[in-house]
């Protein structure tokens, strides 16, 4: 059997490289920029992988995916099998393939990366959930189990929500997914551009829990349309996933001149709205031909190079700390900085300036220095007296982050939050509310789809749990 | 989907749709709206409840066609559907006790006055109404204003119904005749309009609310679009609003951002002109 190779052999294969667009042809275009594995590239990785005995790398995955199963089947070129593994635990396994921190999660636990290079999980992931979409005919069609007669509401259609509504679904209860806006994905769709995550990713993702009997609502606002309290008393059991949602301002003058966005309605009009990327697009965007994005999260990052796709000649990341601090995957600062965007390290925003007729001209920024570690252990940038400068801009996109979105949490008096608004749950997700559930950015503030889609499998089986099924 | 169940014409494009959509009808109070995107493609529309039925499930909506979107809206039939109305969003109308109180609606603004000048008539206030347009055929809801209503009053920038003059005309009269001084007023209309009663009644200590109408998308508070600058700080008309003190209200950047896009609807309304001129042409 070809997946007989001893350890030497594993060791000799070297780690795959992902093929991409070409930086100058997929700038000024949204497809995808990872094209993805073939099956012999595939199949070579896979086999990289030692199968050690300890798997550290399954418990770098916030929902547990068996990676070391899923690879030995991959291997073995058995992709209808690898197929079911990473299904079984994992809701959205071609989103993740796409989106995960795997070089600080999965990737950086595995034992191939102490000396050398780590599997490359994050790709076979892709590659495997890929193949599966295009051959679903193949996959082994696992029987759901008998209805359980209990009925669980969703409050929102993003990561965590689809995650949960398909665990709940795959135990025989009947699911209900209530989404405010009028698609399905929630940051999947409004968030994450089409260059990263296409949005027939998602179709498909949905489509399969459709598949599973779960039913989803849109344009239902859980807060406004319907209250907390009266989902808890027309279902089971409840899951608030309703995201992080509400921009966190800068502050600064300038704020409310013509061509300033907050990252969330940027992305929105172009991701959502397909503003500026499908011309049958009512919605408008105003297209720079110079863009300034403050922050360094993937947020920011995915901004940046939306910019340069809607045409930026000039396209910058301005950020008050250096590289070394920036949040955003590896990846994608590589790929931002492959596209022409320039890195504007340890600067900070002062103020918009605009023309007589209220319209961004500038982003006047100061440099900062790093002084000592401040109390999240980076360090503390510290202005650098008489450094101010401007650059010349049209349009400014504030991707520093966003706070919790109390439309929800405001209609329910008892339902508890931390000191900055977000909903307050135990190690199950399990809120003040009995039978309701909580989890991703509304609890956790702004995190990763991966860490949201733990929550929601772990809300699902203390959900499951409390309808009296086994937890 | 949302059955349109019926599609008036009110004045020059401004459409009065009546919309079947049960759960709204039943947790919309006065002073909400919802967000409503014709079909796919469109933009998605803040629109003022401007009435509901619970029993029959529906809400009547009133829209003012001014751009490629708003057009879809109203060109859709009785009988036909709208693809996604959601809500109500923003905070309801905090319905008071004032004694007398004068509502103020400019244009389109009084069908997004209506409901409010009825909720506060219903909770026992005095109501002296106010609404002007260009003409008479902008005049639009004076029956049903009056029907509760102490008092309406009309005017019209051509004289061509009631005084010749704005609104303010007739609001700066009742607040010198100390019989007819409100305690509160409610202005909504075009900005200029509900910036120039806000200054009127300024000196004078009078409590004014005006409904803002910014550039908004999702409607919850998760893009931020919709800011407007009130003493001196940012808030989100979609959540903080629509509603707001007058008297604090920064209108000359609201009316400023309100430009932001006119370059691109000037572009879709020529592009739209452009395809029918050639379908003439070649037709």
């Amino acid at each position: 059997m070809a997946n007989d190779l001893t350890i030497q052999e594993r060791l000799a294969i070297g780690r795959v490289h992902m093929p991409e667009l070409a930086p100058e042809i997929r700038s000024r275009n949204f497809e995808e920029v990872n094209r993805g594995l073939g099956r012999e590239e595939a199949v070579r990785e896979a086999r990289r992988c030692i199968q050690c005995k300890h798997r550290p790398c399954v418990d770098g995955c916030p929902v547990g995916v068996s990676i070391p199963e899923f690879l030995d089947a991959l291997a073995a070129e058995n992709l209808p099998e690898a197929a079911r593994i990473l299904q079984g635990d994992n809701a959205l396994p071609a989103v993740c393939g796409r989106v995960c921190p795997q070089e600080s999660q999965c990737e950086a636990k595995c034992v191939r990366g102490v000396k050398g290079e780590p599997v490359a999980i994050g790709y076979l992931e892709r590659f495997v959930a890929d193949w599966a979409m295009g051959n679903a005919a193949e996959l082994p069609k696992s029987a759901l189990p008998p209805a359980s007669g209990k009925r669980v509401a969703v409050v929102g259609c993003g990561p965590a929500g689809l995650t949960a509504a398909g665990e709940l679904a795959r135990q025989g209860h009947a699911v209900t997914i209530f989404e405010a806006l009028h698609d399905t994905g929630g940051v999947l769709r409004y968030g994450i551009p089409e260059f990263r995550l296409p949005k027939e990713i998602i179709d498909v993702e949905v489509a399969r829990l459709l598949d599973v009997g779960v039913t989803i609502e849109c344009n239902v606002i859980v807060g406004k349309t319907m209250t907390i309290h009266q989902l808890r008393d027309q279902f089971d059991a409840l899951f608030i996933a309703n995201g992080a949602g509400l921009p966190t301002m800068l502050n600064i003058p300038g704020e409310n001149l013509k061509g300033v966005y907050s990252a969330n309605e940027f992305l929105t009009r172009v991701n959502l709205m397909e503003a500026g990327r499908n011309p049958d697009s009512a919605t408008p965007i105003i297209q720079g031909r110079q863009v300034a994005v403050i922050g360094g999260g993937n947020t920011a990052m995915d901004c940046v190079r939306t910019a340069r796709r809607l045409g930026a000649e000039r396209a910058l990341i301005v950020y008050r700390r250096s590289e070394a601090e920036m949040p955003a995957r590896v990846e994608e600062i590589k790929h931002t900085k492959e596209e022409g965007v320039e890195f504007a390290m340890l600067t900070a925003p002062l103020e918009i300036v605009g023309d007589w007729e209220g319209w961004v001209t500038a982003l006047r920024c100061q440099k900062m220095e790093l002084g000592p570690p401040d109390e999240s252990g980076r360090r503390k940038p510290i202005a650098v007296a008489g450094s101010e400068y401007d650059i010349p801009v049209g349009v400014v996109v504030n991707a520093v982050g966003t706070r919790a979105n109390p439309l929800l949490t405001a209609t329910a008096p008892d339902l508890e939050l931390n000191q900055w608004g977000n909903i307050a749950v135990d190690a199950g997700g399990a809120t003040s509310i009995a039978g309701a559930f909580a989890g991703g950015d509304i609890v956790r503030g702004g995190a990763t789809v991966i860490l949201a889609m733990g929550d929601g499998k772990r809300a699902a089986a203390a959900i499951n749990g409390y309808l009296g099924g086994e937890a | 989907m949302f059955e349109v169940l019926s599609n008036e014409i009110l004045a020059p494009n401004l459409h009065r749709m009546v919309v079947m959509a049960p759960r709204i009808a039943s947790a919309r109070k006065p002073g909400q709206f919802v967000i409503v995107r014709a079909d796919r493609g469109e933009e998605r529309i803040p629109l003022t409840i401007g009435d509901a039925d619970q029993a029959a499930g529906t809400v009547s909506l009133f829209i003012q066609a001014i751009g490629a979107s708003t057009q879809r809206i109203v060109s859709t039939p009785a009988g036909g559907h709208l693809r996604d109305v959601a809500g109500p969003l923003g905070m309801p109308t905090h319905i008071g006790q004032w004694g007398r109180v004068a509502c103020l609606g400019g244009g389109v603004g009084t069908a997004v006055l209506y409901p409010l000048a009825r909720a506060l008539a219903e909770a026992g206030n005095r109501v002296t109404t106010i609404i002007g347009g260009r003409s008479d055929r902008y005049i639009i809801l004076a029956d049903e204003l009056a029907a509760f209503s102490e008092r309406l009053l009309v005017t019209t920038e051509d004289g061509s119904l009631g005084r010749q003059g704005f609104v303010t005309l007739e609001l700066a009269k009742l607040i010198a005749d100390p019989e007819h001084r409100p305690s509160a007023v409610f202005a909504i209309g075009p900005v200029p309009m509900m910036k120039a009663v806000a200054e009127l009644t300024r000196p004078h200590g009078i409590e004014t609310v005006v409904s803002l109408n910014p550039i908004m998308i999702d409607g919850t508070g998760m893009c931020g679009g919709c800011r407007v600058v009130i003493g001196g700080e940012a808030k989100f008309a979609c959540v903080d609003g629509p509603e707001f003190d007058g008297h604090q209200v920064d209108f000359d950047s609201l009316k400023d951002r309100l430009t932001m896009y006119q370059g691109h609807e000037e572009r879709a309304r020529h592009a739209a002109t452009d395809c029918r001129l050639k379908e003439v042409a070649n037709g």
